[in-house]
């Protein structure tokens, strides 16, 4: 995944950082080294617009600082977490500093967001940036001034020398500034010391949320174009391989405002057997698409069930010979060999919804000869080209415009629901607001796989744990929409997407240890599987730390005691500089901590019980350090399970936001009980069983437990949050049953009926 | 032709009256604040009041609101005190729920100047927050509610835009400052 963490520089093999006079203000943005324009000074490049940055910004007469980002905002308020990078190393006056989301110009370069990625990317460049910043102004003003810039700084906007102030409105209207740092130089530049900071880690508000309040945020939802229609699809029966045979639109006459139908025909092909439903009103739209009977060639998945996804993943993670190793360290089969005692244990999780509140949706306009997407997207690079084919117009003559998402957690990533807007504007040659149903939103899910791991633990004669073999099996999200970003398994037998196994990489020392990654093809040709929140660590988490628990158990050994011994940060576990400084020994110390704060060991009241869990966020080259402490109690006639408390301690390093990563990771953490306890679907004749709230039940009000969350102050490379709270959540909560009522459960999610059979097995 | 009141305008819709009142709203009037979650009254991001009482507007036929009084999150214009408790909480994430949880909260604390935690929660919890910001919306209205011994009218079928609380309003009535 690193691979795509860095596709942002695809492209663009050295830059510089441009600062110059442009329009009325002053530019300051990151350009590639073009041959062509070399000649050029900056001024004259930024005014011609040719530059390639991960984010700039821009600096007006008043003072007003815009910072434009290209990072979508669905909920993390990651344009003020970016914006206040630049602005605390500039010495910006935070009052002056606003943001924009732009469009998918290329000069604007690669745009993905996820991964809990963007904070974690960002913070070297746009410090460099902010810094970069800083020295034209001052050099800028000392001019003015008649002073050395040696001798001034910056704060609050103004550059400051001695007694003497010029804001930085003046440094604009006045000063000439035009300069050009290669790479080199920026790299010179290292992010301000801890103690001089003015806004990262401080307390902020982000800058998205009043518009939040009042109904004002616009989201893709909502876009209005002049003269549009609206459309709603219809969904075939199978994700692949159906064909419209015959379309009977007789019913949908006499619904009002009716304006027909289209058959849609997809270069793109990631539309099969389509139909899409016009009307003028949106309403109009939903009841003739309801009175309209098409009649398909269904695919061949039609008759695919959950059980027999779970059924090919038991098949293919008990077959050796299957899918690629992503860990092999020591000599697992050896150890296998030598061993007196193993303990197996088999973890599944069953397909789970995005269930974004805002169902995806896009306006699509065509406008001499370009191709205008309205919506909001997560990784519009990705889908961008697949627009461009589907219409059978070039990259350059399609542009996505971003807008607020209603929700992303992975769903868009995939921007699959484009293309029905892209398409049935082609065809009907206007503007097109197509809207799915939130039914019909489920159904074209991308949805979180179901998942089949099996583990096996082995000891040696004196009760020494050798090693534990690891296998998982699901559809990976990875190998449907981008196989480009799939490296190579350990053993070369295969291509793996390591979304779909991260995390069973962990930072426990094992002698011995082999992980196997599986892919399996009849989820593959099912549905679409899709990255949700957490991604892979978010189910592999749960099978990686229960079955922890399982073997801390089977050597009569405290569950927490356990993982500290196994967490002694030797060899690969040592951690690397930056991002993983300090290695396991940063997840030792979270887990001790989250174990003192939650109480570890005390005695509980019958039925309740302690269960711990930790993370290591969603990959080894990020690691944002989580340990959970759920506090359970179950009610032995239903097998209903509550959850009292949930603690956790997180160590991100720096925490650039701090009230924006309190609220990320009350969400995650909520998110992972909600998958652990109330979310769960099953594929039914080929699609998902539930696709509304009368039987998808995601958690609510009710349903939330106490919550102590804290965070590790340190200064340490900042990683990411959008996602970490979630994993350790619904394994602590097995582990805590476990230890209330003796029941171990392996099933996601976790049901009444299921803990009262465990408890009686 | 259906005549109703919306945030104390008169409109009137010639759409059919099957058409749930969120698309007359938001398509025909223009007022987009008022979302579409799940189309069955049960996420509550399309949450108006109907003469004060919160409804799902995306399961209310537009027959029905015929003379009615509908006021949405545009009504109260930014100045309900929960809106401003919602940012001092930095309650929203992505926000698409915000103004049904919003309007569903106005509606307890017009009828209840001091709910108890389990009336909030009870209260609240037909309203699906994607993002899980729960902890924050209960501290939201609780703050609120705290903050004064007075309900919060919104809906005053005398008054058209009426925002504040009862206090204010009968010291605005007695000319006090």
């Amino acid at each position: 995944m690193s691979r795509i963490k860095n596709a942002k520089s695809a492209g663009v093999n050295r830059r510089q950082f441009l600062i110059g006079s442009a329009g009325a203000g002053v530019m300051l943005a990151f350009a590639p080294l073009l041959p062509a324009c070399s000649a050029d000074s900056a001024s004259e490049r930024l005014n011609k617009k040719r530059f390639n940055p991960t984010i700039w910004f821009e600096i007006d007469q008043s003072g007003a600082i815009l910072v434009n980002v290209t990072r979508a905002e669905m909920g993390q308020h990651v344009g003020t977490a970016l914006a206040r990078i630049v602005a605390d190393e500039l010495g910006a006056d935070w009052n002056r500093v606003s943001f924009n989301h732009v469009d998918t110009d290329p000069k604007w370069g690669y745009m993905v967001t996820g991964g809990s990625w963007s904070v974690f990317q960002s913070y070297v460049p746009m410090s460099q940036a902010g810094a970069a910043g800083r020295e034209a102004l001052i050099e800028a003003a000392a001019e003015l001034l008649g002073v050395a810039a040696k001798d001034c700084r910056t704060e609050n906007s103004q550059v400051i020398c001695g007694s003497q102030r010029l804001d930085f409105a003046d440094i604009v209207k006045r000063g000439k500034i035009d300069k050009t740092y290669s790479e080199d130089q920026l790299a010179k530049f290292s992010p301000k010391k801890p103690d001089n900071r003015q806004l990262i880690a401080k307390p902020s508000r982000a800058l998205d949320i009043p518009v939040k309040t009042t109904g004002e945020a616009q989201y893709g939802i909502d876009v209005e174009l002049e003269g549009m229609i609206y459309a709603r699809p219809l969904i075939p029966p199978t994700r692949y391989g159906s064909t419209v045979l015959n379309v009977d639109d007789s019913g949908a006459k006499a619904v009002k405002g009716y304006l027909g139908y289209e058959v849609l025909s997809d270069p793109s092909d990631i539309l099969q057997g389509w139909v899409s439903v016009l009307a003028d009103s949106y309403y109009g739209a939903v009841k003739a698409a309801d009175a309209i009977k098409v009649e398909y060639r269904a695919g061949e998945t039609a008759n695919v069930s959950e059980e027999d996804l779970i059924a090919e993943g038991e098949k293919l993670v008990a077959d050796k010979t299957a899918g690629g190793l992503f860990v092999d360290h020591g000599d697992i089969d050896a150890a296998a060999q030598r061993s007196e005692k193993s303990i197996e244990g088999s973890y599944r999780t069953a397909s789970a919804l995005h269930f974004a509140l805002e169902p995806v949706n896009a306006a699509v306009d065509f406008k001499d000869g370009v191709c205008h997407v309205y919506t909001g997207n997560q990784w519009q690079s990705l889908f961008l080209p697949v627009v461009a084919k589907a219409v059978g117009l070039g990259e350059d003559n399609v542009v996505i415009h971003q807008h607020y998402l209603g929700g992303g957690f992975g769903r868009r990533l995939a921007g699959d629901y484009m293309v029905p807007a892209a398409l049935t504007a082609k065809a009907t040659g206007k503007p097109v607001k197509l809207v799915f149903t939130r039914e019909d939103d489920s159904r074209f899910d991308c949805i979180r796989s179901p998942s089949v791991q099996h583990f096996t633990a082995y000891w040696g004669g004196e009760g020494d744990l050798l090693g534990i073999e690891h296998a998982a099996a699901a559809g990976w999200p990875t190998l449907t929409m981008a196989p480009g970003f799939m490296p190579d398994s350990v053993d070369k037998k295969t291509k793996v997407d390591s979304f779909s196994i991260s995390g069973a990489d962990h930072w426990y020392s094992l002698d011995h240890h082999r992980v196997r990654a599986i892919n399996n093809p009849l989820a593959q040709k099912t549905f679409v599987p899709g990255w949700l929140r957490a991604v892979g660590p978010g189910w592999i988490g749960w099978g990686v730390e229960s079955f922890m628990d399982e073997v801390a158990h089977a050597q009569g050994e405290d569950p927490a005691e356990f993982r500290l011994s196994l967490l002694d940060a030797k060899g690969k576990n040592a951690g690397n500089a930056p991002e993983a400084v300090g290695g396991a020994k940063r997840l030792a110390n979270v887990l001790r901590e989250t174990t003192r704060k939650a109480g570890w060991g005390r005695k509980l009241p019958a039925n309740e019980g302690l269960g711990v869990a930790v993370a290591a966020g969603q990959e080894r080259t990020m690691p944002t350090w989580s340990a959970c402490v759920a506090h359970v109690k179950v009610d032995p006639e239903s097998g209903q399970v509550t959850v009292l408390k949930l603690t956790s301690v997180m160590d991100c390093g720096t925490v650039v936001h701090p009230d924006g990563a309190l609220a990320q990771t009350e969400g995650a953490m909520l998110w992972g009980l909600s998958l652990a306890l109330h979310e769960g679907t099953a594929i039914k004749d080929g699609q998902v069983a539930d696709n509304n709230l009368n039987s998808y039940q995601p958690l609510r009000m009710k349903d939330v437990p106490d919550m102590d969350i804290s965070f590790v102050q340190n200064t340490e490379f900042p990683t990411g949050l959008g996602e970490p709270g979630l994993i350790a959540v619904a394994p602590a909560i097995g582990n805590a049953i476990f230890n209330a009522v003796g029941a171990r459960l392996r099933n996601l999610p976790i049901r009444p009926a299921d803990v009262k059979a465990a408890m009686q097995a | 032709m259906t005549t109703f009141t919306l945030n104390g305008k008169k409109m009137s819709s010639d759409a059919p009256g099957d058409t749930p009142l969120l698309w007359v709203i938001r398509d025909e009037f223009g007022l987009k604040g008022t979302k579409f979650g799940c189309g069955i009254a049960m996420c509550g991001a399309c949450t108006v009041h109907m003469n004060g009482n919160p409804m799902r507007s995306c399961s209310l036929p537009l027959s029905a609101v015929n003379n009615a009084d509908i006021r949405t999150i545009e009504g109260l214009e930014g100045s309900h005190p929960l809106q401003q408790a919602w940012v001092e909480e930095q309650v929203p994430q992505c926000g698409y729920c915000q103004s049904g949880q919003i309007m569903q909260a106005a509606a307890l604390l017009a009828n209840k100047a001091n709910p108890s935690d389990e009336e909030i929660v009870q209260h609240m919890s037909g309203n699906l927050c994607r993002c899980m910001s729960y902890v924050r919306i209960k501290r939201a209205i609780k703050k609120v509610a705290q903050s004064s011994d007075s309900t919060i009218q919104i809906y005053d079928p005398k008054r058209n835009t009426v925002v504040g609380s009862a206090a204010a309003q009968a010291s605005e009535k007695q000319g006090v400052s």
